[in-house]
């Protein structure tokens, strides 16, 4: 089964937001990056897939900055056998963009499978998969949180509001994974030893000169919330609690 | 002229609330363009509450059906609404980013070659552009971005565009939608407990986290949702969610889900970072923990310092009263 995985370098979660001078973007200095969550369900999922069909490949493919290349070292260090960065310093806002790159990469090379996490922890864009899976013509399937394939079938479930889709779908398609497919391993030593030799090719990404259609005007921090009150200490100070929610905050 | 298509919402027959919303924000669109708003819904038959969507805006509904509709058929609906787009002048498309329409919006872009902006908490008219402002970086900025090009696509997120009263003719129109369903294929809804609201869209969130000490005492979590009669659902911090004693499609936070309800109680939940991402931009936040010096504090419009297994249940009473 040969498989391919797409990936992003993302900041931490925890990563504390300053905004740089231009107004539009991130300040990075300081910020550590790494291999954005939901991707790591991703390339669990190619790998076992993998294992389980005795035989195969995964490649994991990233658009990004040369730094990105030690987020792919990690994959390779998780069990995946090569990398593709393809290089740029910036990534657009408009993920059409990014998925025409990826899609280009993609195209023609016999993946049986290509995976993506549901979204990116940073632009939260939540659409760079299905988009590729458009420009390919390839069934897709989004958000998947348990998976079977038998063959050249699978069955997916996917979460709704109130309940969960079972979806069927034929492969080679294009799947994006969210919490819940599995338990992501960690790199051993082993691994990341092993990952040293892998493969990983670097090249430009064939992005549009325009960047697309979407243009940052500016990124500000939200709003402030107001400064709240301690209304008291335990259950005596529910009814003036209650009191505040109808009669200020009226939301009872 | 630039008109505003709407695509709403529908499940076992009947519209989902989310598409009013919709409505509202394609309105506001619409008004600023001065075009019409187009109102569509895709399903299998006649769709419960078609006749409200005039009430909010839509001066047109149209209704496309195909037996392959009743329910959400990925690639069918996107070339249906594709084939929409192109056949009318729209300035703007709005979608619900709700499961559905996060997985239905980028078809439709791509198969356009349009770009998309998910996840829409504002939204504009300058100078002639579509402008959005969605949240990035878990919630902890705000990015504002102009779309270039018609039609701009954009999807609402849910319970941010409260449904205003804007009258309009809300003309009914319906057709057939033609061609087949498309290769991936939606087999059944395995549907939660009966009564189970989403904590997506629920108007009211009652979460636990660490503080509630273990899974079976998320029952008094859930007596106090029960209290307010159907307008609210438990949630749970990744912690306990990782631990296994909630399902993740509870969670609320970074990577879980990102909500704005009208009321969000924290209760035994400390605050770290990537839970206030995914719920600093509720209406109003009580929280209830034993620490004051819990970060959950420093959000919360109102706070209550105490054992949460006393504080809890007396607030259950008190909300039952009202209901009573």
């Amino acid at each position: 089964m040969k498989i391919a995985v797409c990936i992003k370098r993302v900041p931490d979660s925890e990563t504390r937001v300053k905004i740089a001078a231009d107004g539009k973007s991130l300040d990075e200095a300081g910020v550590k990056f790494i291999l954005n969550p939901y991707d790591e369900f991703a390339v669990e999922e190619a790998l076992r897939r993998k294992e389980k069909a005795g035989a195969g490949e995964v490649v994991v493919i990233a658009l990004g900055p040369a730094a990105a290349q030690e987020t792919i070292r990690t994959t390779l260090a998780m069990g995946a056998d090569r990398g593709i960065l393809l290089q740029t310093d910036r990534i657009p806002a408009d993920g059409l963009e990014v998925a025409k790159a990826l899609a280009a990469e993609l195209k023609g090379a016999g993946f049986d499978l290509i995976l993506f996490g549901k979204m990116a922890i940073d632009d939260y864009n939540h659409q760079v998969g299905p988009m590729v899976a458009e420009l390919l013509d390839l069934p897709c399937v989004t958000t998947v949180a348990h998976l079977e394939i038998e063959g050249m079938k699978g069955i997916a479930e996917r979460e709704i509001e109130g309940g969960v889709e079972v979806v069927e779908f034929p492969l080679p398609a294009v799947l994006t994974t969210d919490k819940g497919l599995n338990e992501p391993r960690y790199p051993a030593l082993k691994g990341i030893m092993a990952a040293k030799k892998k493969p990983l090719h670097v090249k430009p990404a064939a992005l549009g000169a325009g960047g697309g259609a979407l243009e940052i005007l500016a990124l500000t921090p939200p709003p402030e919330r107001k400064e709240g009150k301690i209304v008291g200490a335990g259950p005596a100070a529910v009814p003036e609690l209650v009191r505040l929610l109808r009669e200020e905050a009226k939301v009872l | 002229m630039s008109h505003v298509l709407a695509v709403l919402e529908q499940r076992d027959g009947a519209l989902r609330k989310v598409s009013y919303e919709v409505v509202t924000g394609a309105r506001r669109l619409a008004d600023a363009l001065g075009g019409r708003v187009d109102a569509l819904i895709l399903a299998s038959g006649a769709v419960k509450g078609t006749e409200q969507v005039g009430r909010y805006g839509a001066d047109k509904v149209i209704t496309l059906t195909n037996p392959a509709f009743a329910l959400y058929a990925p690639e069918g609906y996107a070339r249906t609404i594709a084939e929409r787009i192109k056949s009318g002048s729209y300035g703007a498309v709005v979608f619900a980013a709700s499961a559905t329409g996060k997985d239905l919006a980028p078809r439709v872009a791509a198969g356009l070659g349009r770009p998309l902006a998910q996840d829409v908490v504002d939204l504009a008219v300058e100078n002639g552009a579509v402008t959005v402002i969605r949240p990035v970086y878990a919630g902890k900025a705000l990015m504002k971005l102009k779309v270039a090009g018609t039609p701009a696509l954009l999807s609402l997120r849910p319970n941010v565009f409260t449904p205003v009263e804007r009258p309009k003719a809300g003309t009914q129109e319906s057709g057939a939608a033609a061609g087949p369903a498309g290769r991936v294929v939606v087999k059944a809804i395995k549907a939660a407990e009966a009564g189970t609201l989403d904590v997506a869209e629920a108007p009211i969130i009652v979460s636990g986290g660490r503080g509630l000490k273990e899974p079976a005492n998320f029952k008094v979590l859930e007596e106090l949702a029960a209290a307010f009669a159907g307008r609210a659902a438990v949630g749970a911090s990744r912690a306990v969610v990782d631990a296994g004693w909630r399902p993740h499609a509870d969670q609320v936070g970074q990577t879980g889900k990102t909500v704005s309800p009208t009321l969000y109680v924290a209760v035994g939940i400390s605050g770290a970072i990537q839970h206030l991402a995914g719920m600093r931009t509720s209406k109003v936040i009580v929280a209830i923990n034993k620490d004051k010096d819990a970060p959950i504090f420093k959000v919360a419009d109102y706070g209550i310092v105490g054992d949460l297994f006393e504080v809890v249940p007396k607030l259950t009473e008190e909300i039952k009263k009202l209901h009573g």
